[in-house]
């Protein structure tokens, strides 16, 4: 009872206040402010937690599902937690796609070439951005429409230039017939060494905007110091262009991981590309394990793309602080 | 015999700057300006592939190649328009979904850093070969039982409890423009396809706000701009140099992954059509840089630079 009344003695306090508060101008606008700053908050919340949940949505999917056990995959009271979890997916998975190996091979494959990408346009654009040079413009232009020509254009004169690799005629000089590269990686790495590899001109832009950024007296101390060209840039410039360094070796991981054109254009074997294996898992599964149920093979595949993503996800996840901050500055943008 | 003549130390330093870009010139001039040179002969020509000699044959055929790809071929027109429809669609829709998403982003709020790692997932997870698994696994699927996964992605467009028709209804009612619904309707049915392509144009938009001066704001807010007013007159002109850098990358980057592009693949190297698949990419290209170019001239007139 007593604490009945307190309570009411409180609200009507509350109500006298707020009574008060409205009829005081500026204390209304003060509060109207606050609320609509909550709502406003309270939106922008419910919008980030939407779209993560949109992108998410998948994966979680995909992660339940590959945990699920046989009689989990067929119960309809199985919903995103499986009640028998087990690993028998990922030991299969594993086993056919010879996993360990072929993700071994993919990264040596991923991050030779992203070295390469970082060499060739960390200098490709350091030289456009430190030095003048006749026609310097019109040469940065055919960089940008580097980036606009789609790569499907060129697949088929590239395929013929590989398929007969025959540079100056010294190929059939000395073994008398062109080299087939076809199946193996050598035709990306000779494109990637030649500034053309995945997206090139991108990463050449990239480091173009930041080293036009970076100051120009650093420079002139190194020289004033006795520093060659080829030193400074080593050992000075690169080191200051970590940001873009760090943003464009994320990028090149992640898109030279992912593609599939040059792949499937330069027949890359499937044990060196392994985004190649997971297109056939499921019929090897279903060929090689008689797993005939097309619900059962989808949690196999399931588990296939976990696999795959895996290593690509902890890289991103070890670079990312690096690499937000990275673009911020690196000034993509200019 | 007469000395050589020195170089001055400014001949020596564009010197050094030739050497530094040389090996991406001599790449392009071998693997872009030459095979854009050699497309463009295939697609006048009959091309046959010497089996056991190696090397190839052209025979001019003049422009027999165009006239199939547009009179004789069954689907080609159909995928071009298809690819020109979707891009045009995107295109809008992606440009603000992303400055919006870079504007919600780009503030300080607890969890930043988790949520911005979850936006930038798109980027890895939209990898072709893992995309065309799913699509495959879904078409063995043949509409039966469908898969949690997509079950838990469709679950944005619609789920049982929520009835999109009845909306929709709902706004058609208040006498909305029935091509406006339409668009509408088409924007919240990709939206995963909308936030899947956007990864790249949030960071570029993130670095662009950035890099807009703080003092801008303020004045602004000393003048007694309202936040509407703040972002018309100072964050979208600020930002509109990069909206054009942004429409250059999802129009290209929606026509690596477009129906035509599938299509050259496969006349070339699963119907060995050579000829016709070098029709297909040129044609498409040109149909992209002419897009480009309007788009980009439309967007530039518009644009102020602040610099």
């Amino acid at each position: 009872m007593k604490q009945k009344a307190k309570q009411k003695v409180s609200f009507k306090e509350f109500l006298n206040h707020t009574k008060a508060a409205l009829q005081d101008p500026d204390q209304r606008k003060s509060m109207g402010t606050d609320i609509k700053n909550l709502l406003v908050s309270i939106l922008k919340f419910l919008i980030l937690v939407g779209v993560s949940y949109v992108i998410l949505s998948p994966v979680i999917g995909m992660l339940a599902k590959s945990f699920c056990s046989d009689a989990d995959a067929i119960d309809p009271m199985v919903y995103v937690i499986p009640k028998n979890p087990t690993l028998s997916r990922y030991a299969l998975a594993i086993l056919r796609m010879d996993y360990f190996p072929t993700i071994a091979r993919d990264l040596v494959y991923t991050l030779l070439t992203t070295l390469m990408q970082l060499f060739i346009c960390s200098m490709v654009g350091y030289g456009f951005a430190r030095f003048n040079f006749p026609f310097k413009n019109v040469l940065f232009a055919l960089v940008v429409v580097m980036i606009v020509i789609p790569s499907h254009t060129i697949m088929l004169p590239l395929y013929m230039t590989f398929k007969e690799f025959d540079p100056f005629g010294l190929a059939t000089l000395i073994t008398g017939a062109p080299i087939n590269l076809m199946g193996t990686t050598i035709p990306m790495y000779i494109m990637t060494m030649l500034g053309c590899g995945v997206r090139s001109g991108l990463y050449i832009y990239i480091f173009n905007q930041f080293f036009r950024g970076l100051p120009k007296e650093i420079e002139e101390a190194a020289l004033v110091d006795g520093a060659g060209v080829w030193y400074t840039y080593f050992r000075i410039m690169l080191r200051n262009a970590m940001p873009a360094v760090i943003t464009v070796a994320v990028f090149s991981i992640v898109w030279q991981f992912n593609d599939t054109f040059y792949a499937k254009l330069f027949l890359i074997s499937p044990d060196v590309v392994i985004s190649k294996k997971i297109a056939t898992l499921q019929s090897v599964i279903a060929n090689q394990d008689k797993i005939m149920s097309l619900t059962l093979q989808e949690l196999y595949l399931d588990a296939g793309i976990i696999l795959i993503l895996l290593p690509i996800v902890l890289i991103y996840v070890l670079l990312q602080r690096y690499f937000i901050e990275g673009v911020e500055r690196s000034g993509i943008v200019g | 015999m007469k000395k050589r003549k020195k170089m001055t130390l400014l001949q020596k330093r564009s010197m050094m700057g030739l050497v530094f870009i040389l090996p991406w010139f001599v790449g392009f001039l071998i693997f872009y300006v030459r095979s854009l040179f050699l497309t463009g002969q295939f697609a006048f020509s009959k091309l046959t592939i010497d089996a056991v000699q190696g090397g190839y044959q052209l025979a001019p055929v003049g422009l027999a190649n165009f006239k199939e790809a547009f009179f004789a071929h069954a689907t080609f027109k159909q995928d071009l328009t298809t690819s020109v429809i979707n891009m045009l669609i995107d295109v809008p829709l992606i440009t603000f979904f992303s400055l919006f998403m870079a504007m919600l982003l780009n503030k300080k709020f607890p969890g930043r850093f988790v949520v911005r790692a979850i936006f930038f997932l798109p980027i890895i997870l939209h990898a072709g070969a893992i995309s065309e698994a799913m699509d495959l696994s879904a078409q063995m699927m043949n509409g039966g039982i469908s898969s949690q996964a997509q079950e838990m992605a469709n679950t944005a467009g619609n789920t049982l409890a929520f009835d999109i028709d009845y909306i929709i209804s709902m706004f058609m009612n208040l006498g909305l423009p029935a091509s406006i619904l339409d668009y509408i309707v088409e924007a919240v049915a990709r939206i995963n396809s909308i936030i899947e392509a956007s990864g790249v144009q949030i960071i570029i938009f993130i670095a662009a706000l950035q890099s807009i001066p703080g003092s801008m704001y303020e004045v602004a807010k000393i003048e007694g701009a309202t936040g509407y007013e703040t972002f018309w007159k100072v964050t979208f002109p600020m930002v509109m140099p990069h909206i054009i850098t942004n429409v250059v990358y999802t129009i290209v980057d929606s026509f690596t992954e477009s129906p035509v592009v599938d299509l050259a693949y496969t006349t070339a190297f699963d119907k060995f059509n050579y000829g016709l698949s070098s029709v297909f990419s040129l044609v498409s290209t040109i149909v992209t840089c002419v897009i480009l170019v309007a788009i980009v001239g439309f967007i530039q007139k518009r644009t102020f630079y602040y610099n």
